[in-house]
């Protein structure tokens, strides 16, 4: 959103592809104009960013070519190919920027595939979008700032029965803070969500170990060890699960991007220069070219689309570049620090339970990774581990579990990491159906 | 950091309430009412919500796993997961968090038309 309305503002007419029904990422999420909700309760504090980004963004409509509701489900030959209502089209382009958000990471955890589990992002858009809590007692599980701003906006809006479950200790974060002071507001902010849910009585228990989500057909508790070890159980019927966020890189690598490891965030992000830019007339920003959040993504965008404007020849303002650069450098900073004080608990892949399920489509155990990567097969590689095992092969492509598969399959074969390779992406980049390749000339 | 009383742990765990709604509203819907069908049940909905909270503020499925039968009630609610596919009677398959509620929609967690409806 931000880098069309820049491109908008210098006179270009871009072309907004957006898979979700209306454009922009999750951090400033429009709110559903058919429920009652006031963005001022959700979006506390950030409230003016998100109606400045989206006000900006319906006035300048008339010069944006807007296609919502359109999946990009594949970039070649300077087109991009996409699905609109079952219609299959492509879009020859002069620059390219993508912004494709990034999604919740996720470390299994015994019953996570059980109905009342959801993604903590889904849980945070049950809100904005359909005005709906995800159960009547929810608990925010995992490792990630944002479990105290969900959990707080569940509070805001009438939920009671809440309780906060951080599995990175206490003394972790306080060792981070060191990092912190790239973004002190920011900081700040996550202080006085912690004060602010202390004030209303939910409980934040940090440190913990989570156990397993019970429940038959649906979520009826979730068991966790405390720092001390000792095991504890809280009845609910929702858990809203997350460890950090993974970046969305499919279309990145189709449009030919390369990719380099980080080993702060364990994640493998596409390879940019400090405006976005990516290879020619391709730029890549937002949480899908590194982990910063929606201020970093609205900056980033913004970078982009005027560097992709010098690259065309359109004469920009000379500085307009470089506020925004440090902008995003500096947030995507704090963001490195945040993800060493939220850990990704990547040591638990190594003692997950052999019948969890880590693939949630194609049915996958965390013992059938370790058979594979135990079995003399030649090198031991995701990509051969998802050819053997069919991890990361069903509908959502390895979105949810690529993250667990790298950690086990790494932690089973006692190789780094960054050794056991990335995912490789494929057309389409999310399922089609088949009357779609009907419609292809 | 807040440390829970023990009497906020409840050690029984919420039953299984295996047909209670599993999504909660928290805000009043200013759409137009919309009637639609779930599993054979007649239900209403109101214009703006999607196929997802329509369906699971009235039960606590979308689908079931084609592998353990088990159910299953979308995850991500941000087009990334694919585990919130419904169906139509005609066969026709949604994406129930990005497909908006509409009137006459009927929808079903089982395949229609296969043996187990996976």
């Amino acid at each position: 959103m931000s880098a069309a309305i820049t491109l908008a503002k210098h006179g270009a007419c871009p072309v907004v592809i957006s898979d979700a029904p209306d454009a922009g990422g999750q951090g400033y999420r429009k709110l559903n104009p058919h429920i009652d909700l006031d963005p001022r309760q959700i979006y506390g504090p950030e409230y003016h960013r998100y109606e400045s980004l989206n006000r900006q963004f319906s006035e300048l409509l008339h010069i944006i070519d807007y296609r919502p509701s359109t999946l990009a489900w594949a970039i070649y030959g300077g087109k991009a190919h996409v699905l609109r209502d079952g219609q299959a089209s492509e879009i020859p382009y002069r620059g390219l920027i993508l912004a494709p958000g990034a999604t919740d990471r996720i470390m299994p955890v015994p019953g996570w595939t059980l109905p009342g589990v959801f993604s903590l992002g889904a849980a945070q858009i049950a809100l904005k979008d359909q005005g709906c809590f995800i159960g009547r007692k929810v608990v925010f599980a995992g490792s990630s700032p944002l479990l105290l701003l969900a959990a707080l906006q569940y509070r805001r809006l009438g939920a009671t029965d809440l309780a906060v479950l951080d599995t990175t200790g206490f003394s972790r974060k306080l060792l981070a803070l060191a990092g912190m002071r790239h973004a002190p507001r920011t900081f700040a902010q996550g202080l006085s969500y912690m004060r602010e849910l202390k004030a209303l009585g939910v409980p934040v228990r940090t440190g913990v170990e989570l156990k397993e989500i019970e429940g038959r057909n649906r979520v009826s508790a979730i068991r966790f060890a405390a720092a001390s070890g000792k095991e504890h159980r809280i009845g609910c019927d929702a858990v809203a699960l997350g460890h950090g966020l993974r970046s969305e890189t499919q279309l990145a690598e189709l449009a030919g991007c390369s990719f380099s490891f980080d080993p702060a965030l364990r994640q493998w992000f596409p390879k940019s220069d400090e405006n976005g830019r990516a290879g020619e007339r391709l730029y890549v920003t937002g949480d899908g070219a590194g982990i910063g959040g929606a201020e970093a993504a609205v900056a980033g965008g913004s970078l982009a689309a005027i560097a992709l404007l010098e690259e065309l020849g359109t004469p920009v303002k000379p500085g307009e570049k470089s506020g925004l650069q440090s902008k995003v450098s500096r947030l995507r900073r704090f963001q490195k620090s945040l993800a060493r004080a939220f850990n990704w608990p990547h040591e638990q892949a190594a003692t997950l339970p052999d019948d969890v399920i880590v693939c949630r489509c194609e049915n996958v155990t965390a013992g059938d990774i370790r058979k594979a990567a135990g079995d003399d097969l030649g090198p031991v590689e995701v990509n051969r581990m998802k050819a053997i095992t069919r991890c990361g092969m069903g509908r959502c492509q390895g979105r949810f579990c690529g993250p667990a598969l790298a950690e086990i399959t790494a932690a089973a074969a006692g190789q780094p990491i960054e050794t056991v390779g990335r995912l490789r992406a494929q057309a389409p980049v999310k399922p089609l159906p088949l009357s779609a390749a009907r419609s292809e000339p | 950091m807040t440390e829970p009383d023990s009497s906020q742990t409840d050690v029984n765990g919420v039953s299984d309430q295996a047909e209670l709604p599993l999504l909660i509203p928290a805000a009043a819907r200013t759409g137009a009412i919309v009637t639609f069908h779930l599993d054979g049940r007649r239900l209403t909905a109101h214009k703006g919500e999607s196929v997802l909270a329509a369906a699971l503020q009235n039960g606590c499925k979308l689908r079931h796993s084609e592998f353990t039968g088990e159910p299953r009630a979308g995850f991500c609610l941000m087009n990334a997961c694919q585990d919130c596919w419904i169906w139509t009677a005609q066969g026709q398959r949604l994406r129930a968090c990005s497909t908006p509620v509409a009137d006459g929609l009927d929808l079903h967690t089982r395949v229609p038309g296969t043996p187990d409806g996976r």
